[in-house]
């Protein structure tokens, strides 16, 4: 293949295949699969089986009544927080282990930052009878210790990330290292729409349920489109999975970056500039030395430098428009849902909320969606611990 | 220094019948001083040094060079540190430069090129930029007389190894084993037989890289490949307090040993 023709792991000038030569072959064998999996029915039908069955799928599209009230608009949210293990990550990790068994494949690596991509793959690998090794940073294993506990449970090994930044990315690192080290038997389960090509597409395409269900759910109870779908953004595949139902239409796109204390932050869409990490061109925090910079957001799913590289891409032709949320704000939103409407958000939809409160303050009267993309049980003791509740 | 430095110290081994030796050095480990002393030291006994410069996010090393990159970005290493360390050299090998493609980029293509060539770089390793996205980067290497060098792995599927041999400047970077940068006991036969079959395609020398420490790898693989690179052997001694030529003086010792069967390049 020249490089002319490869052209399909591609948004705009973003994305690509920047890994070490050991990987190609991986991704080049993942791609074909792919491809096969997409065109056969069998395949289809035993995704929808484990969708419905498993993971619990259709979620409900949820008027937020008393938020609605009180914000001043119309308030509806995805419920991907009553998923199966709690977060919208169970779509992807549920097609990607159907997608491993089929390769062959014997050993699922996986990298977790709030420790939800790290239990919907444990899940998965689980069920489907497949070993499962989840990297973790060390910084996030003590602040979403409810997690490891599950992921153990569930019979996966966590190993804790001591290096760096003990975080998300220290973890990404961790995890294609393994891969790079058996690349015959492992198939890496990357959680987001990150990661070198085909990664963000699979992502995006196994998130894009999302979308799907949520496009027809408000047709059929407000015979109209929203004006508006928010979701967070860390990688990005909760977003990117709302917005694929809605990237066609003529909807506003938002999503909600991490604006952490306010001078440290997680936000490369709104302050980063171009290069690559993880195997893709993307939106970056980095020095003028291309070193990748700390981060710093109380949401550990949203606590990484880069973002996948479709955002980059949506960003610059401004299909959709990035916002930054800082903790205190997420807090308060975190707060407000469960008082108002008995329900706990995970703290890093709790910024996609953040921003609905504030869209609808300066724009009263719109119809938003926003994805609940999880539940908030496993914050609970981060945020007791340092008095926030 | 350039492409041709390169070509002119594998043809020097060559014609005097020995195996290239390619020590690996980080940047600014484990300090300036240090970095620029086992530089010189180093040179007395490499026909091409690697410099490493150092990044926040490597994915192909193992710990010992991770360590060692993080040692150093923490005491402010960065390219132009890097150039000016190996542009005060009065004399001394060629050097490549290994690096992530982001430290490429933030400098602009051309600008880092340039900047390489004005140092006295002969070239740059570049482990997570595959063959399908160096075009550009390899365009501006050959305008500033550089080598792009090229990477094989164990992976590599025959006819795309046939197309990255092709296209090879300088030598080509053959990883012995799926893995990250690091030591191992002993190489599979499959390694053997992969570098031969490289060896047979290749136009230009064969470098073997990972996992090399002992006299004894050089023994096993030296029959096809025209060059060894020492790494995390030589970054771990270093970090023990052991001198540069512990490890590669019995290594330099291994390259040079007569050759008494097979072909190399």
């Amino acid at each position: 293949m020249t490089t002319a023709e490869k052209t399909r792991g591609r948004f705009g000038i973003y994305g690509g295949q920047y890994v070490p030569e050991t990987l190609i072959a991986n991704l080049n064998e993942l791609e074909a699969a792919y491809d096969v999996a997409q065109a056969d029915p069998t395949f289809a039908a035993e995704l929808e089986l484990t969708l419905r069955e498993f993971v619990g799928r259709s979620t409900p599209l949820y008027f937020a009544e008393r938020l609605s009230t009180d914000w001043g608009g119309r308030v509806f949210l995805k419920r991907e927080d009553l998923t199966h293990t709690g977060a919208h990550k169970i779509n992807n990790a549920v097609g990607q282990a159907l997608l491993a068994k089929r390769l062959g494949k014997t050993r699922v690596v996986a990298e977790t930052g709030a420790g939800q991509h790290g239990v919907a793959t444990a899940a998965a690998c689980a069920r489907l009878g497949l070993e499962c090794i989840v990297y973790m940073g060390a910084l996030d294993c003590e602040r979403q210790r409810p997690n490891v506990e599950r992921m153990k449970l569930l019979g996966a090994t966590v190993v804790p990330c001591e290096a760096g930044s003990r975080n998300l990315k220290i973890a990404i690192n961790e995890a294609i290292r393994d891969w790079i080290c058996r690349p015959a038997d492992t198939h890496y389960l990357i959680g987001s729409v990150v990661g070198p090509h085909p990664y963000p597409t699979i992502v995006r395409d196994f998130q894009s349920v999302i979308g799907r269900e949520a496009r027809e759910q408000i047709l059929q109870r407000e015979g109209q489109l929203p004006d508006a779908v928010i979701a967070c953004v860390g990688g990005g595949s909760n977003a990117m999975g709302i917005f694929a139902g809605f990237v066609d239409d003529d909807v506003e796109l938002h999503g909600v970056e991490a604006g952490g204390h306010g001078t440290t932050h997680a936000a490369p869409l709104n302050s980063g500039t171009p290069g690559v990490l993880h195997g893709a061109m993307q939106y970056l925090l980095q020095d003028d030395d291309g070193q990748i910079l700390d981060t710093h957001s109380i949401a550990a799913g949203l606590d990484y430098p880069g973002v996948g590289p479709e955002h980059s891409f949506l960003r610059d032709i401004e299909r959709a428009k990035y916002h930054v949320v800082r903790d205190d704000e997420a807090v308060s939103a975190f707060k407000e849902l469960s008082r108002n409407e008995g329900i706990i958000p995970a703290v890093e939809s709790s910024h996609a909320l953040a921003y609905a409160k504030r869209l609808l303050s300066e724009r009263p009267g719109l119809s938003v969606i926003v994805n609940l993309s999880g539940r908030g049980d496993k914050d609970l003791p981060s945020l007791m611990e340092r008095g926030l509740l | 220094m350039s492409l041709n430095a390169i070509k002119a110290a594998f043809e020097k081994a060559h014609s005097e019948g020995r195996k290239a030796l390619m020590p690996f050095l980080m940047s600014g480990h484990p300090d300036a001083e240090g970095f620029a002393r086992n530089l010189a030291e180093a040179g007395r006994y490499a026909d091409v040094i690697e410099v490493g410069v150092p990044f926040s996010d490597p994915l192909a090393d193992g710990p010992v060079i991770q360590a060692a990159a993080a040692q150093a970005l923490k005491a402010g290493t960065s390219l132009a540190s890097t150039l000016a360390a190996i542009a005060r050299r009065k004399s001394g090998p060629p050097v490549v430069l290994m690096l992530s493609f982001n430290q490429v980029l933030a400098h602009g293509l051309d600008e880092f090129a340039a900047r390489l060539a004005e140092a006295g770089v002969s070239g740059a390793i570049v482990p997570d930029l595959p063959f399908e996205e160096s075009d550009a980067l390899q365009l501006a290497f050959t305008q500033h007389g550089l080598a792009f060098v090229s990477m094989l792995a164990p992976t590599t599927c025959a006819s795309r190894m046939k197309t990255i041999l092709e296209q090879a400047y300088g030598f080509v970077y053959l990883i012995s084993v799926a893995g990250v940068t690091g030591t191992r006991d002993t190489y599979p036969s499959e390694t053997i037989e992969y570098i031969r079959t490289a060896a047979q395609i290749a136009r230009v020398p064969v470098c073997v890289g990972f996992g090399i420490s002992k006299p004894q790898h050089i023994e096993q693989l030296r029959e096809h490949a025209a060059g060894f690179i020492v790494g995390s052997a030589l970054i771990r001694s270093i970090d023990q307090g052991g001198t540069i030529a512990d490890i590669l003086a019995p290594l330099r010792e291994a390259c040079d040993a007569t050759i008494t069967t097979g072909t190399n390049q």
